[in-house]
């Protein structure tokens, strides 16, 4: 019988999962509206506040990971993949929180703060900076794509250890 | 030549007289009017780049001050250049049509040391109505500064047509925000 992950990891990665791939959808989207429509608000505010949930998650998450161990490999993969899975692990960690910070940083520098389900403001840490703008906008795009990447990578491997291997891999994931 | 010279000397007189009636001067770079208003509840401040205020106004007079501010509506800077196009079109400003949001005052009325009670019309787009705000004002570098906020309804103003009818969207409640910077 194959080690799972806990519960509650199980449920940290299927919930941010389905939060990075519906903010990611709206950004794409929320971008290409032209103009200026009621609609485009309102998915750019929808859009912040699932980033906003996403960076809290992660933060629990983390929390969470660093206090219970990931479950073992399976015996029969090559330590090579073991070492690259881990790292592509750690690029996903890192850039669940550069994402939602570079996207927070970018709304900041244009003058606009997140307010939480238009309930209550979240702090302004830097003030409006149209200097700035541009070069955030251009990170949190491309740390973007950095994170599809990795996601499209995490995707085939685990699709690969599933249908090629059939080592039960994925099990360790699954609810 | 003499009759010359008391000819120059009574146009300079009379330019003398004329320039102390004459309204004081705006400085630009130390006035700013903005509108101020909730997004989906996120505060938005956008500043007006260009306008004009003529004040004329003596402190030992008050109640004589008269203003008059003209503001281009399609110098919004909401913060993006692209924001600032959408807000100039028919459904917000009309700046084609409305070129100039303008305020007159009526009256002006002492209301206590350093302040003033400010009524007079506001149109925007077409529309006037009758208001009345605050204003404080105070000497700073031998310059008058004026200080006020006008609260005001933008609906009334037909401001935000269509589907930006919807406050939940963009708030009823503007206020325009100005702090003026004048001396002789």
């Amino acid at each position: 019988m194959q080690q799972r992950y806990t519960l509650t990891a199980i449920v940290f990665h299927w919930l941010i999962a389905v939060l990075i791939i519906g903010a990611f959808t709206m950004g794409l989207v929320m971008t290409d509206i032209p103009g200026l429509t009621p609609t485009k608000l309102k998915y750019y505010s929808w859009h912040k506040w699932a980033g906003v949930t996403i960076l809290a998650l992660a933060t629990l998450r983390l929390l969470w990971r660093l206090t219970h161990p990931a479950p073992a490999y399976p015996n029969s993969m090559p330590a090579w993949q073991k070492t690259a899975a881990n790292s592509l692990h750690s690029f996903l960690y890192v850039l669940m929180f550069a994402v939602p910070v570079s996207g927070y940083f970018y709304t900041l520098s244009a003058g606009i703060p997140v307010v939480y389900f238009g309930l209550f403001q979240l702090p302004v840490l830097i003030d409006a900076n149209p200097a700035l703008k541009p070069v955030l906008k251009g990170l949190h795009f491309w740390l973007n794509m950095g994170l599809a990447g990795c996601v499209a990578l995490h995707v085939a491997a685990a699709l690969k250890h599933q249908f090629i291997d059939r080592d039960g891999e994925l099990k360790r994931m699954l609810p | 030549m003499k009759l010359t010279t008391g000819a120059l000397t009574a146009t300079l007189l009379a330019v003398a007289i004329a320039a102390s009636a004459m309204p004081l001067k705006t400085d630009p770079a130390k006035s700013s009017v903005a509108a101020v208003f909730k997004q989906m509840n996120v505060p938005v401040e956008a500043k007006f780049k260009k306008f004009t205020a003529q004040i004329d106004y003596d402190a030992a007079k008050p109640d004589a001050a008269k203003a008059n501010v003209e503001i281009e509506t399609a110098s919004l800077d909401v913060g993006d250049p692209d924001m600032n196009k959408e807000v100039a079109k028919k459904e917000w400003f009309n700046s084609a049509q409305f070129p100039k949001a303008t305020f007159v005052s009526s009256a002006i009325k002492a209301a206590g040391p350093g302040k003033l009670t400010v009524t007079g019309k506001l149109t925007i787009k077409g529309k006037a109505s009758d208001v009345s705000f605050p204003l404080a004002v105070k000497t700073d570098a031998g310059k008058q500064v004026f200080e006020g906020a006008l609260p005001i309804k933008r609906l009334a103003y037909s401001i935000g047509e269509g589907d930006w009818k919807d406050t939940s969207m963009v708030a009823d409640e503007v206020v325009i925000k100005f702090h003026v910077t004048a001396g002789q």
